[in-house]
């Protein structure tokens, strides 16, 4: 049975001098799930992982994994293994040795160490490669060296720090799909730290969204993008226009509002969270805006003029001028549409469309 | 680019100064070989009557073994100090690092007249402590232990810490990780420290003359021996044979270091 507080971080707040890198946050992560942390650099998201891994000494709170706290549980008894940014291969070891040094202890016989080695390799797709130097690796190559020794420990928990940002583009969009796949094969729990949004919601069960050492939301990938609840989250993850509003009424699942460059608007309320105030921002992806004819049988709609246009081969970018919206309002359209530099076209969005942030 | 008649005044300059340094040092092994008492032109017939007489020489023998035991003695010590200093100062933060710092380096500056006098006084007037090659010996390590220090920072302080950290994640103590990670990195470092302790002290005439007893090291043996003319020879072609082997140990640690240089791919 998956606990649904397999890790359970609670009040955790990390003080270095007067700055709170990590500021009294709290939140659960289930087992066998592909968790990330996401946020900006100094968001907080790498000193917290470092605490679970017993790197840091929390200021305050606690941590427990699967029930068990971590308090005064040194980083070499943890459950818990670590991916490191830099990879920290030992330089002076080969393949092999790198991936059975955490064996040591365990003092298996030598065919059974010569099996698990066997195994991790395999695990990584580095077979062939156990006597090859530390120094002679690619990137790509340190990395799957780095996983191999960490969960050749079977560890209760996998931790991440950003492993995929020293490998080139390509290589990491494969890497995106293969550590999915492999969390899934050895059904560890996963804790990912990233700065890449796009890397979080392709790999990730769950994402936290970090900003200045507090965690702003923690939901699905599709959630965050479809739902986020402030400013903050909805402008870090994709594309977002934003637009100020005043609600003139609300009814609970349906609110009327005076939408800049749009005049009077209308907007469902999704999970019928209650507004807070009278002023708040309408959030719109780019794609869920309708142009032309589709515009037309709108309720919520205006004319905008055509700024330009950036030709993408399947969908096109469009940029509009509407009057009383101060930036441009950025429309992603199936390409095919006639668009002109200079044109008027009419410009819409269903009330299903918006998201309503009161921040 | 240069042309072919035209002499670059770096390279007489290199040239010079080449000769400053080692026609002196070439000129010992030179009248070593010389069968004359007197170091002087022109030379006499070839001899290696002063090694015979060297190897004879029981003094100089047991001069010779001190030397060794204490240098070799002093290296491990100063360099083991060297290291827990240096792990202390790249690892932790430590309260007033500056001023422990500072009080490490400090014998680096005092001049060895000074610390030999004062150790010696300590020694006797408030310790009672008898002179050997022991106190040769502390006094070695009191000037060693910065150099091995210094030596030791700078190569700790140029790895990544992530791989300390990497060991402790994989379930090694920090004594652990020490001897399988920290360790064996920093070992090119330890083999400078031992090399240079050991040849601070096998080479220093002033501390070890304050604080001997009637053992004497090699420097002090040789110095004593200057004063009997006829025996200059016997002392150049020590110094010869001291030279050579320097050579070759120079020549090995550096081929050590150049090997530890090796392309590492980031």
């Amino acid at each position: 049975m998956a606990r649904a507080d397999f890790i359970s971080i609670q009040n955790i707040s990390k003080h270095f001098g007067q700055v709170a890198a990590v500021d009294e946050v709290s939140l659960d992560i289930r087992q066998g799930e592909f968790f990330s942390l996401l946020g900006p650099s100094g968001c907080g998201k790498t000193t917290l992982l470092r605490m679970l891994g017993g790197f840091e000494q929390p200021t305050a709170g606690e941590i427990f994994i699967d029930g068990e706290s971590l308090a005064d549980v040194p980083a070499y008894h943890r459950p818990t293994n670590m991916v490191f940014q830099s990879y920290a291969i030992f330089p002076h070891l080969n393949v092999q040795a790198n991936i059975a040094y955490g064996l040591r202890k365990d003092r298996l016989p030598k065919e059974e160490l010569r099996r698990r080695v066997d195994e991790a390799l395999a695990l990584v797709k580095l077979k062939g490669l156990e006597n090859r130097q530390a120094t002679q690796l690619s990137g790509g190559q340190r990395q799957r060296v780095a996983l191999a020794r960490a969960l050749i420990k079977r560890p209760k928990v996998l931790l991440l720090d950003e492993p995929l940002g020293a490998l080139d583009r390509k290589l990491r969009e494969e890497m995106q799909v293969e550590l999915r796949l492999l969390q899934q094969q050895v059904g560890i729990t996963f804790v990912f730290v990233t700065h890449d949004q796009e890397e979080a919601l392709t790999m990730s069960d769950r994402v936290a969204v970090m900003d200045s050492g507090k965690v702003l939301q923690i939901a699905s990938p599709s959630e965050l993008y479809e739902r986020p609840n402030c400013i903050t989250v909805a402008s870090f993850i994709g594309q977002m226009n934003f637009l100020p509003a005043v609600v003139k009424h609300s009814n609970g699942a349906s609110v009327d509002l005076e939408v800049a460059g749009f005049g009077a608007s209308k907007a469902l309320l999704h999970g019928g969270r209650p507004l807070q105030r009278n002023d708040v921002t309408v959030a719109l992806r780019p794609e869920k805006l309708r142009l032309g004819t589709e515009a037309q049988a709108l309720h919520n709609r205006t004319e905008a003029r055509i700024e330009a246009v950036a030709y993408l081969g399947d969908r096109c970018h469009v940029h509009l001028r509407a009057n009383g919206v101060e930036k441009a309002l950025l429309v992603s359209a199936a390409a095919g549409i006639p668009l002109r530099q200079g044109d008027n076209i009419a410009v819409g969005w269903p009330a299903d469309a918006a998201v309503l942030l009161a921040d | 680019m240069p042309s072919r008649r035209r002499i670059d005044p770096l390279l007489l300059y290199a040239i010079a100064f080449l000769i400053f340094i080692y026609v002196p040092v070439l000129l010992l092994p030179l009248f070593s070989f010389n069968d004359s008492p007197y170091v002087a032109f022109p030379l006499k017939e070839f001899t290696l009557r002063w090694y015979e007489q060297m190897i004879g020489a029981e003094q100089l023998q047991r001069s010779l073994v001190n030397s060794i035991k204490v240098g070799v003695i002093v290296a491990v010590v100063s360099t083991a100090l060297g290291m827990l200093a240096a792990l202390s100062f790249t690892r932790y933060r430590i309260f007033g690092r500056t001023a422990l710092n500072g009080i490490i380096l400090l014998p680096l500056v005092i001049p060895s007249i000074i610390l030999g006098v004062s150790i010696l006084v300590i020694l006797r007037q408030f310790f009672d402590i008898p002179l050997s090659l022991w106190t040769i010996g502390a006094g070695h390590v009191l000037i060693c232990t910065p150099f091995a220090m210094l030596v030791l920072v700078s190569r700790l302080e140029g790895f990544d810490r992530s791989l300390e950290e990497a060991s402790l994640d994989l379930g090694e103590n920090r004594f652990q990780t020490f001897w399988r990670v920290t360790l064996p990195l920093a070992l090119p470092g330890v083999v400078s420290s031992l090399l240079i302790s050991f040849t601070t002290s096998f080479d220093e005439y002033v501390i070890a003359s304050f604080l001997a007893s009637s053992e004497s090291t090699l420097p002090m043996y040789m110095w004593s021996q200057l004063r009997f003319p006829q025996r200059l020879p016997e002392v150049l072609a020590l110094g010869s044979c001291i030279l050579g082997v320097s050579f070759v140990v120079i020549a090995f640690a550096e081929w050590y270091r150049r090997r530890d240089l090796q392309p590492a791919r980031a």
